[in-house]
C-alpha cells in the first residue's frame, strides 16, 4: 500500500476526513502555524482572528441550513442573539438587582446551554419551514429577526436595554481566566488559542455530520425536496434537524462573539449581521465546511483591510467627519461588490477558487 | 370616533406606501421570480435625489425627474447585476440585490449625510380639517397619488401592448418569447417600474418629516405586505400594503391601552407578527397562486 496511497480499498477510506496524504500534511502544517501565530502577532491582530474563528463557527451553522440543507435563513442573527444573551444571563452576577443573573461562569456548561436554547429556538421555527419555500422562508426567518430586535431591545432585564447593555458572559475553564491577562499569556492569546480549540473541534463535529447519512439526507432535501420525500427521506424530520443544528451552532457562536466583543447593544444582533453571516458562506463556498472557515476570515478580516487603504490611497479619508471617500464607505461598497462579484464570476466561492488552484497544480504540466 | 377615522386615514397613508413599495416587489417577482432585497435602495435614491432636484425646480417636477433617474438606475442595475444571472437559482439572484442593495444605499447615505434632508414638498405637515376629524395633508396625498397610480397600473397591465407582453412573460417565458415578446425587454421595464414605484414611495414617505439614513427599514416593511398578499398578486399588494397600514396604525394609537406590552414601539413588528399568522394559515398568502408541484 505504501507506494498508492490513493488507492482505496473500501469506501470508508473514500469517505474519511483526510483521505490524502497531502490533506493530512497540511492540515498538520495549518495547526501548527495556527498554534505558533499567537507568539508572532501583534494583540489587537491576534483578537480580529479569534473574533473570526467565532464568525467562522457561526457560518458552519449558517452553511448547514442554508449550503447543505438548501433552507435560505435571513434569520441567523436571531439565533446568535438568544445564544449570546443565554450565555450572559447564565454567568451574570447573580446578585444584581437590574438584571438576570445565576452566576455560572464555567465555560463548556454556559457554551452548551447557549447552543441548547438556541435549537430549542431553532426547532421552534423548523415547522414553519417546513411549510414553506425559498424565499418565502427568506422572508419569514427575516421577520424573525425583526421580532427579536424588539424583545431584546425591551427585555432589559435580560440584555439590559437600548444603549446599556450588559457585559459578556465570563470564559473559565479548569481554574483559568479566559478574559483578563495572565501571568504567561496575554488575554488575546488565551482567547485566540480557546477560539481556534473551539473552532477544530465544532468544524471537525460538522464535517462529521455532513459526510454521515443525515448529511447525504439534507443534500436530497435541497436538491429535491419532492424527490427526496419520494425515495424515503423524512423531509419535515430532516428540515427540523437542519435548523436544530444550525441554531445549535448560531447560538454557540453568538454566545462567544459576546464574549469576543466584551459589550453588545441589542440592536446589533439585526439584519445587516445576517447578511454578514451569508455573506461569509457564499464568499467562501456554499457547502463546504472549509469555505465556511475561509469565508469568516476573509469577512471579519475586510475591514482590518480597507483601514490601510489611506496609506496607499491618499483619496481615502480615515475619519468619518473629513469630506471625502470614507473608509467606512470603501469598506461597506467593497463589502457589497464582494458578494455580487462573487455571485456573478465564481459562485463556488473562495473555496471553488482553491479548487481550481489545486487541480492545476495536480494535473501540471498537463492543463487537464 | 374622530381619533378612530384620523388614526385610520394615518394609517391608510402609511398604507399606500406600503402598498407602493409592494407593487414593486411584485412586478419584479412577476417577471423574474424573485424577491429584489435593493428596493429600499431605489427608496432613497428616489428620495434623495428629489431632495437635491428641488433646490433648483419646482417640487412636481423635481419628482417626475427624479423618478426617471431612478429608473434609469433599476434599469442599469438589471443589465449589469442581473441580467448575466439568468437561470440561476433564486436564492443567488436575492442574494445578488441585497449587494446591490448595500452598495447603492452607501452611495445614497453619503450624499444624505447625518443631517435630515427636506423634501421642499407643498404640504409640509400641515393639517386639514373635515367634519371635525384632523388629518395631515400629506397623508392625504400619499393615498391620493397612490391610487391614481395603481389605477393606471391596473390599466396599463390590463389594455396595453406592453402590459400583455409582460403579463404573458410572466406566465409564461418560453411561450411568450416564440409568441414574439422581447423577455429581455420585459426585464428592464419591470426593474424600471419597480425603481420609479420605489423612488416614489421614498418621495412620500419622506414628506414632512424629512429624509434620513434610517429611513431604509420602512421599505423592508413591504416584504410581510407582499407576502400576506401573496408574492404574484398586484390587487393582493395594495389590499394587504393598506391593510397593514392601518392595523400599524391602530396598534400604535390603541395598542398601548390593551396591555403595556403592545404599547410603545410595538407597532413597528406588528406587520411581522401579522405576516407570520397569516402564513401559519396560508402559505401562499391571501391573493398568491397555489405552486403547483410536479415531480
Amino acid at each position: 500500500m505504501r507506494g498508492r496511497p490513493q488507492l482505496y480499498l473500501s469506501y470508508g477510506q473514500d469517505m474519511a476526513l483526510l483521505n490524502t496524504p497531502s490533506k493530512r500534511w497540511w492540515t498538520l502544517v495549518l495547526v501548527l502555524v495556527a498554534v505558533l501565530l499567537p507568539f508572532m502577532l501583534e494583540d489587537d491582530l491576534l483578537v480580529v482572528l479569534a473574533t473570526a474563528f467565532v464568525a467562522a463557527i457561526g457560518a458552519i451553522g449558517l452553511n448547514l441550513v442554508t449550503g447543505y440543507a438548501g433552507q435560505v435563513s435571513l434569520g441567523h442573527a436571531f439565533f446568535l442573539a438568544i445564544g449570546a444573551y443565554t450565555a450572559a444571563a447564565l454567568s451574570g452576577d447573580p446578585d444584581s438587582t437590574r438584571l438576570i443573573g445565576f452566576g455560572i461562569t464555567s465555560l463548556p456548561i454556559w457554551l452548551l446551554a447557549a447552543g441548547l436554547v438556541a435549537g430549542l429556538a431553532g426547532l421552534i421555527v423548523a415547522p414553519l419551514a417546513a411549510r414553506l419555500r425559498g424565499l418565502y422562508l427568506a422572508v419569514v426567518t427575516l421577520g424573525l429577526v425583526f421580532i427579536g430586535e424588539h424583545i431584546f431591545k425591551h427585555w432589559r432585564e435580560l440584555t439590559g436595554g437600548v444603549g446599556v447593555g450588559r457585559p459578556a458572559a465570563i470564559p473559565e475553564l479548569f481554574g483559568i481566566e479566559f478574559a483578563v491577562d495572565g501571568a504567561m499569556f496575554t488575554k488575546a492569546q488565551k482567547l485566540y488559542l480557546l477560539m481556534f480549540v473551539l473552532l477544530v473541534i465544532f468544524g471537525v463535529l460538522a464535517r462529521n455530520l455532513v459526510r454521515s447519512r443525515i448529511g447525504r439526507a439534507l443534500a436530497a432535501v435541497r436538491d429535491r425536496d419532492l424527490a427526496a420525500e419520494v425515495i424515503g427521506v423524512d423531509v419535515t424530520r430532516y428540515k427540523m434537524i437542519a435548523f436544530a443544528v444550525s441554531s445549535f451552532y448560531a447560538g454557540v457562536a453568538g454566545a462567544l462573539l459576546y464574549v469576543m466583543i466584551g459589550f453588545v447593544e441589542p440592536g446589533s444582533f439585526n439584519l445587516a449581521m445576517s447578511v454578514q453571516y451569508i455573506a461569509m458562506i457564499l464568499v467562501g463556498g456554499v457547502a463546504t465546511i472549509s469555505g465556511s472557515v475561509l469565508g469568516a476570515l476573509f469577512i471579519t478580516l475586510l475591514p482590518r483591510l480597507t483601514r490601510e487603504l489611506p496609506a496607499v490611497l491618499p483619496f481615502i479619508s480615515s475619519s468619518s467627519t473629513a469630506g471625502g471617500i470614507t473608509v467606512f464607505q470603501v469598506e461597506t461598497i467593497l463589502y457589497g461588490l464582494l458578494i455580487i462579484g462573487f455571485l456573478i464570476f465564481e459562485p463556488r466561492g473562495l473555496f471553488g477558487i482553491w479548487i481550481r488552484i489545486r487541480t492545476y497544480w495536480k494535473s501540471w504540466p498537463f492543463s487537464h | 370616533m374622530n381619533e378612530f377615522v384620523a388614526t385610520v386615514v394615518r394609517g391608510l397613508g402609511n398604507g399606500s406606501i406600503y402598498a407602493l413599495l409592494a407593487l414593486g416587489f411584485v412586478i419584479i417577482y412577476k417577471s423574474m421570480r424573485v424577491i429584489s432585497f435593493a428596493q429600499p435602495a431605489f427608496m432613497m435614491a428616489g428620495g434623495v435625489l428629489v431632495s437635491y432636484l428641488v433646490l433648483s425646480m419646482n417640487f412636481f417636477l423635481a419628482v417626475v425627474v427624479a423618478l426617471l433617474l431612478t429608473a434609469l438606475l433599476g434599469v442599469g442595475v438589471e443589465r449589469l447585476a442581473l441580467r448575466p444571472m439568468i437561470g440561476k437559482p433564486v436564492f443567488v439572484i436575492a442574494i445578488i440585490t441585497l449587494g446591490i442593495d448595500i452598495v447603492i444605499r452607501t452611495v445614497v447615505n453619503s450624499f444624505i449625510g447625518l443631517d435630515i434632508r427636506q423634501m421642499g414638498d407643498p404640504w409640509g405637515l400641515q393639517q386639514l380639517n373635515v367634519l371635525g376629524v384632523t388629518i395631515d395633508q400629506r397623508h392625504l396625498a400619499t393615498l391620493i397619488t397612490t391610487l391614481v397610480v395603481v389605477a393606471a397600473l391596473f390599466a396599463f397591465y390590463r389594455w396595453s401592448r406592453t402590459g400583455l407582453a409582460m403579463r404573458a412573460a410572466s406566465s409564461d417565458q418560453e411561450v411568450a418569447q416564440a409568441q414574439g415578446v422581447s423577455v429581455g425587454r420585459v426585464f428592464s421595464l419591470s426593474w424600471a417600474l419597480a425603481a420609479m414605484l420605489a423612488g416614489l414611495a421614498g418621495v412620500f414617505l419622506s414628506t414632512g418629516i424629512g429624509l434620513e439614513q434610517n429611513l431604509w427599514l420602512t421599505a423592508l416593511k413591504a416584504l410581510p405586505v407582499i407576502i400576506l398578499g401573496g408574492l404574484d398578486s398586484l390587487g393582493g399588494a395594495v389590499i394587504a400594503g393598506l391593510s397593514i397600514g392601518v392595523v400599524e396604525a391602530l396598534v400604535g394609537n390603541y395598542g398601548g391601552d390593551v396591555s403595556p406590552l403592545f404599547g410603545g414601539d410595538f407597532f413597528l413588528v406588528v406587520p411581522y407578527l401579522l405576516m407570520l399568522l397569516v402564513l401559519l394559515v396560508r402559505p401562499y398568502g391571501l391573493f398568491g397562486t397555489r405552486e403547483v408541484e410536479r415531480i
